[in-house]
């Protein structure tokens, strides 16, 4: 496994995983997870499906329990610190049809600050408007989101994320089903964001694009196969490891796990 | 909806149950029948059981409006449905407790069978590979059948027979009592206060559970939260709306101003203004039909707002829809014959001014019986004017510009295909023939530009240019510019 040799020794750790297991349904999908994030820096996450991608992040934040490890945000748990995390979820989780318009949902970024009871106030409206000229997305503040291309819907929740002016970014596809003018729109602005010293981890499908887009990839497959920087990562032994030869006697495992777990309950 | 075909069924079978149910509705303490009479005695709200009817149906009305909009757009509507079925049960415990209606004791009994329910389904859906309508369904029918068990038996005993239980099966409003109503008005006021309190948190985890997680809201508390608030709503309206129809008080005002609005606090009030009319309005029909049970009537009323945003919705209903497309497919039709007079016209290279009828109808192949009455269309809607004398059609200004404008549509279009997208020369035609009615005239700019102003077509025929539209029709230009577009007359 690969050491992050180069983390800023001075700054707080953006993000720090330690021998992380989750498992869906008592079915591991991560297995044994040492990971620490160096702050400023755009990251990529690929793997091949079912590699645990998406559950990475989802248990970074607590929406998936793990069943070993533990998981620090700027040296504290995620509960303490859910404010300095932004979320970008796949667009699929939710339903587009929902009653509200682009303006309702980035003014939901600003709800993690404003915490329970308290209203969203001119101000938040404000920062939530600029985020959305951000991803060019201004004019359609108004607009109900049913009435949203792939693309556009896709620059909402990235305005939303924006809007909870974060210092640590996990992003779940956000190039995924969107078309070229967005995608490189999104890609600036994670630039953008890079350069203000915030850290982003982005899950990407795309292995082509991947070399060009991250500074550094952390290569997933039920297991960490390497983190590094991506000039050095990414190379056809490791992808080989990654993507080819299924680790079967991994997956077996962990089927024979549930199969176990089933059985005593 | 479902629960609309339901009352019909169910009040059909349960009245061989209990014919107690009926008969009893109808020896209320009412005893004029003279409809105007009672209309005016309702109306006018002097009658103070009247009066308390009217408070409690407007109470029902905003507590279920206010939830409703979350049960839709949390997809929990079968839940509702289960939740107001399995405490039925209960209902029939409170009762047993002290042997009488007793609104604090059918409340708390109904409540924990409520919450027995849910647990119920929560431990078929986590223990079982079943999915969660199997475990609701299940859930429903069983406690609903031990819920008629129980009546059966308290109608049996020598008290049950004038107790009004079975008032809880299809709600009696009149059957409020004070205590009912005190009930009914804190549920409310907590339910008005909570969900004024927390909409962002309702709205945002009922949006995006996962972000709202992220951001650290306590998701599942907050969905315990809705479902006792749910729980509650069920409970205090049975009295006025029956345990068989009080969910179709959550889901239809909220369904109802779902299709009016766009915005969640719009569906809010929206859905408690239909929740209050539904309510009242069900409580005035019972009335007037001498007490029958008011649930079916507040479930038809809540229909019937629906009904009205189904077909009358602005954006969203059927007839404004269908409108929509008939003058949609109208205008594709008149487009149609327009190019077919710019063609006519362009076969004779622009010599003639107007086309004859027999020209139109060989063009269009129909025959003069179809191609009149469009003509007249046409003439109605000011894009062409007939001259009788002659026996010509002629284009107006605006005739000419919608001609001109879809045959540069068309041949650009057929020009992008070939050029650009390297479609086969045979196959532009059918595509260019929908598409030429709905380009825009900034896409056409795009066009134009990505094919270099190119001005002629793939079959070699000129492109017209939106300078050649502005100038109007090249003949009226040259030979006779006073009389080019024949006036109306």
């Amino acid at each position: 496994m690969m050491d992050s040799s180069k983390n800023d020794s001075g700054e707080e750790c953006p993000l720090e995983i330690h021998d992380l297991t989750v498992a869906y349904h008592k079915k591991p999908v991560l297995w044994g997870i040492d990971l620490k994030i160096p702050s400023g820096n755009l990251i990529g996450i690929i793997g091949p499906n079912g590699s645990g991608k998406s559950t990475l992040i989802k248990t970074v934040m607590g929406m998936v329990p793990s069943s070993s490890g533990w998981v620090k945000i700027f040296g504290k748990s995620f509960r303490k610190n859910a404010c300095r995390i932004g979320y970008v979820p796949q667009r699929e989780s939710v339903d587009w049809d929902f009653p509200v318009n682009v303006l309702d949902v980035v003014l939901m970024g600003r709800y993690g600050r404003l915490g329970l009871l308290r209203r969203p106030k001119r101000d938040d409206r404000e920062v939530a408007m600029q985020c959305l000229d951000k991803v060019k997305m201004l004019p359609f503040a108004d607009r109900q989101i049913a009435n949203l291309s792939g693309g556009q819907q896709q620059r909402v929740f990235l305005a939303r994320a924006l809007a909870q002016e974060s210092d640590l970014y996990l992003m779940d596809e956000p190039f995924s089903g969107v078309d070229a003018a967005t995608e490189s729109a999104i890609i600036e602005l994670l630039h953008e964001l890079k350069d203000q010293g915030k850290t982003l981890l982005v899950v990407h499908h795309d292995l082509p694009t991947a070399k060009n887009y991250f500074d550094m990839l952390l290569l997933l497959n039920m297991r960490l196969v390497a983190f590094g920087p991506t000039e050095e990562v990414f190379n056809y032994d490791l992808l080989q490891k990654t993507y080819g030869g299924r680790l079967t006697i991994l997956s077996e495992v962990a089927d024979e796990v549930r199969r176990h777990a089933e059985a005593d309950s | 909806m479902a629960a609309t075909f339901r009352i019909v069924f169910v009040l059909a079978l349960v009245s061989g149950f209990f014919p107690q149910v009926l008969e009893a509705a109808k020896i209320g303490d009412v005893t004029e029948t003279r409809v105007i009479e009672q209309m005016f005695r309702f109306l006018s709200l002097k009658d103070p059981s009247v009066r308390a009817t009217v408070i409690g149906t407007t109470l029902l009305g905003i507590c279920c409006g206010l939830l409703g909009p979350f049960i839709v757009v949390r997809r929990l509507a079968l839940v509702g449905d289960t939740l107001s079925h399995a405490v039925l049960p209960g209902v029939a415990m409170g009762f047993l407790w002290n042997m009488e209606k007793d609104p604090l004791a059918i409340f708390i009994g109904a409540s924990l069978a409520g919450l027995i329910g849910a647990c119920a389904v929560n431990l078929i859906k986590q223990t079982t590979h079943l999915k969660e309508d199997s475990a609701l369904g299940m859930v429903l029918a069983t406690f609903f059948a031990v819920g008629i068990c129980m009546m059966t038996m308290i109608q049996r005993l020598p008290t049950g027979n004038k107790s009004g239980i079975d008032k809880y099966l299809f709600g009696q409003a009149a059957a409020m009592n004070q205590e009912d109503l005190i009930l009914l008005s804190v549920v409310t006021t907590v339910v008005l206060l909570l969900v004024f309190l927390f909409y962002k948190e309702f709205l945002v985890t009922s949006f995006d559970a996962g972000f709202a997680r992220s951001i650290g809201f306590p998701v599942n508390l907050i969905h315990y939260l809705l479902m006792l608030l749910l729980a509650f709503s069920v409970v205090v309206s049975l009295q006025a709306v029956g345990v068989v129809l009080v969910s179709a008080m959550l889901i239809t005002p909220a369904a109802a101003a779902y299709l009016l609005t766009d915005r969640m606090h719009r569906m809010l009030i929206l859905s408690v203004l239909f929740g209050v009319v539904a309510g009242v309005g069900g409580a005035f029909l019972s009335f007037l039909s001498n007490n029958l049970p008011t649930g079916p009537f507040m479930v038809l009323s809540a229909t019937a707002v629906f009904l009205a945003a189904f077909f009358f919705s602005p954006r969203r209903g059927l007839i404004p829809r269908w409108w929509r497309q008939r003058s949609q497919t109208q205008r594709i039709c008149r487009e149609n014959i327009l190019k077919a007079i710019y063609h006519i016209l362009e076969a004779g290279e622009f010599e003639e001014e107007g086309v004859t009828f027999s020209e139109l109808s060989i063009r269009r192949n129909e025959d003069l019986l179809e191609v009149r009455p469009q003509i007249l269309d046409l003439e109605k809607a000011d894009f062409v004017t007939v001259s009788k004398s002659e026996n010509r059609i002629y284009f107006t200004p605006d005739g000419w510009q919608t001609a001109c404008s879809i045959v540069r549509n068309h041949r650009l279009w057929e020009l992008y295909l070939t050029n650009a997208v390297h479609y086969a020369a045979d196959h532009v035609h059918d595509d260019a023939e929908k598409i030429e009615h709905v380009l825009e005239e900034e896409t056409v700019r795009q066009l134009e530009k990505q094919l270099n102003y190119e001005r002629r077509d793939p079959h070699g025929k000129p492109i017209p240019t939106f300078a050649d539209i502005e100038k109007g029709l090249p003949t009226a230009r040259q030979s006779r510019p006073a009389t080019g577009y024949m006036s109306k007359s």
